[in-house]
């Protein structure tokens, strides 16, 4: 087990009367890409600066690479940062501002043109050294910014929401270029983003927030899968509460009763989030399917079609139990020979026990 | 819809024709080879600015007005970039009501100043001299200068600085090879608008002269000999271009460091 390259153990930060951090125990391990996941306002930020040295901690510590970072300023710590709005100083040419730390380290001449020509090489920015900056495109600048401050081969990239600011092709096509240069020069990435697709698809593990406090942390599979509480499993994806009530636990077994699905016998696994208090159990839209001629599944359920959003390769159905429940969504893809049902039409919905979770 | 913008137009007009009709008389009558200032024109001589060439006591006030604004220029910027730079950068206890006093002597009326000033210099009995007017000087032109110093400084991304002392400089260095080039347009323009208030200010200046005059009080004391009228229009002439040349150049640096911050120009004077 080697070390985790940053420690945090029960950092509290407050602005003020207010706690913008409460709480957070959080070990990241070397060389993997790491997300901030949340809502606005719900501290990733504060945290980031938090690492890199921006803001004090109100308590609590920080280790990086097993050293204390407390009284180290940012300028001395072993991170650097790709800010939201890049800061790319506006001055100086794209080759100035690559080679801008490495000045600042007093290297020699030879060695900071060689670093800064392999980093303008490495975000894909050969032939602009010499470009004013403030010519540069919104994708540019994100890889000058990049290019930057990986030159100094920090122990730790931090990186600030720096997708948010680019139109959703450009955006995809940066994700996977992260991913492609955190994997090559295997530096950890600690990533900011309120975009929980964005951190699924790139993350190694990903920290999810609300209100300055650490909700789970876990890989994009788990967070996915077996999110552990119902506002964690309603921020990453989509998923359907029905509410629920315990009867009895033995051993594996947990006996529930649902209103629409009737008493179910789950396995203790799906309550995972621990079975203290659960009051719901939730199920993927995905997981459910709209059955269709001699189809059959697990368990079957009659519904009445209330809302049809149809998406080219999915359709998104609402439908609507007998019971006074609110209406559930299922999504099926659009195969060929799948007709798409209108609203009002019955239809089979076909689930399984197994899919359900068991959340509070 | 077409009356408002008519009478706009004639407004326009007419406000513009107050405001520089006078200032033209000046280079028109400061070639007109007569020694009355009046209409019609008699002809057209550069008498009157050869007179100037050989004035020992003008040269003497305008070296004063001189060495005055430029030491104005260097001070009012000086303290307007502290002032600057801690209003917009960090929060403290009643920065709002400090800001306000700070940014008073560019309203209140100068002989009030003036008067004040006199008072304190005299009682604690100090000698009038090209320093007290100096003094005042800075004190009117320091709002000025923290009011075009605040926008270059607000304009700067507080990401930049945190970007250069995340890639490791040293704060020292941080405002010296990012910050200052970066508000340099705006400290230009500060040194000019001080240099160019402080040049032809007449009324702290004329309270706190002792001996030495600087340039307007000069001027004023020259216009009881009408004689001297014809030469003074042509010396008024002079500074009119150096005041517009100044304040052109100001400008220039102004709008250029606007350009390289890449934010989009809104207003100025010019
Ligand atoms: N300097 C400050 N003084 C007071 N409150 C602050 C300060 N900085 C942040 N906060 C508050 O702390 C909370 C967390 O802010 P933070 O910027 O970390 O949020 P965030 O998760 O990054 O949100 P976003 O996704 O909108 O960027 C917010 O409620 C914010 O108002
Ligand atoms: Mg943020």
């Amino acid at each position: 087990m080697t070390l985790p390259i940053i420690r945090l153990s029960g950092l509290d930060k407050f602005y003020g009367e207010f706690q913008a951090l409460s709480q957070i125990n959080l070990d990241i391990k070397t060389g993997e890409f790491f997300s901030l996941l949340g809502p606005s306002g719900c501290g990733k930020t504060t945290l980031l600066r938090a690492i890199a040295g921006f803001e004090t901690l109100s308590s609590g510590s920080l280790q990086i690479d097993g050293l204390s970072m407390e009284g180290v300023p940012a300028n001395k710590r072993p991170t650097n940062m790709v800010f939201q709005s890049y800061a790319i100083f506006p001055h100086m040419s794209v080759a100035e501002n690559v080679a801008y730390g490495l000045k600042a380290r007093k290297l020699p001449k030879v060695e900071i043109k060689a670093r800064v020509a392999e980093a303008i090489d490495m975000v894909g920015l050969q032939g602009f050294d010499e470009r004013a900056s403030h010519a540069l495109s919104g994708g540019q600048r994100q890889r000058v910014a990049l290019a930057r401050a990986l030159v100094l081969k920090p122990r730790v990239l931090l990186l600030d929401e720096p997708l948010s600011a680019l139109d959703k092709k450009l955006r995809e096509q940066m994700q996977s270029e992260l991913r492609r240069l955190q994997r090559a020069v295997g530096i950890t990435f600690v990533l900011v983003t309120h975009d929980q697709e964005e951190a699924l698809t790139m993350s190694d593990r990903i920290a999810v927030m609300f209100d300055g406090k650490i909700a789970q942390v876990a890989s994009p599979q788990i967070l996915y899968g077996k999110p552990s509480t119902r506002k964690v499993a309603a921020f990453i994806g989509m998923m359907n509460f029905l509410d629920a009530k315990v009867l009895a636990a033995s051993g594996d077994n947990v006996e529930v009763e649902v209103q629409s699905l009737g008493k179910l016998t789950l396995s203790l696994e799906q309550a995972t989030g621990g079975l203290n208090g659960c009051d719901s159990v939730g199920v993927r839209p995905e997981m459910l399917t709209i059955l269709t001629g001699s189809q059959t599944s697990e368990r079957e359920i009659e519904a009445e079609v209330t809302e049809v959003s149809y998406y080219g390769d999915m359709t998104y159905y609402d439908v609507k139990f007998p019971s006074k429940e609110d209406p559930i969504t299922v999504t099926m893809r659009n195969t060929a020979g799948r007709e798409v049902l209108e609203v009002g039409a019955k239809a089979r919905v076909g689930w399984s026990t197994s899919s359900l979770l068991l959340l509070k | 819809m077409r009356g408002k913008i008519g009478f706009f137009r004639w407004f326009i007009g007419f406000f513009l024709l107050f405001l520089y009709a006078p200032a033209m008389l000046l280079p028109i009558f400061a070639f007109n080879a007569s020694s009355i200032v009046s209409f019609p024109l008699t002809g057209f001589t550069t008498e009157w600015f050869l007179v100037l060439f050989t004035n020992e006591t003008l040269h003497l006030a305008a070296r004063n007005s001189l060495l005055i604004a430029i030491t104005t220029a260097i001070f009012s910027t000086l303290l307007a970039v502290l002032a600057a730079r801690a209003s917009t950068r960090f929060s403290f206890f009643g920065r709002r009501s400090i800001m306000g006093f700070v940014m008073l002597p560019m309203v209140l009326p100068e002989i009030i100043i003036g008067v004040s000033l006199l008072v304190v210099i005299i009682q604690m009995g100090f000698e009038l001299s090209l320093w007290s007017i100096t003094m005042g000087h800075i004190l009117i032109c320091t709002p000025f200068c923290i009011a075009i110093l605040s926008s270059a400084f607000m304009n700067l991304d507080k990401s930049l600085e945190e970007a250069s002392f995340d890639l490791g400089q040293t704060r020292w260095n941080t405002f010296w090879l990012v910050i200052f080039p970066l508000v340099m347009p705006g400290i230009v323009a500060s040194l000019l608008i001080a240099f160019t208030i402080s040049l032809d200010e007449f009324i702290i200046a004329f309270f706190l002269a002792g001996t030495e005059p600087t340039l307007p009080v000069y001027i004023w004391g020259q216009l009881r000999f009408p004689a001297k009228l014809p030469s003074l229009m042509a010396l008024g002439t002079v500074l009119l271009l150096v005041s517009i040349g100044l304040l052109l150049i100001a400008d220039y640096f102004r709008r250029r460091g606007i350009r390289k911050t890449g934010i989009e120009n809104t207003g100025g004077f010019l």
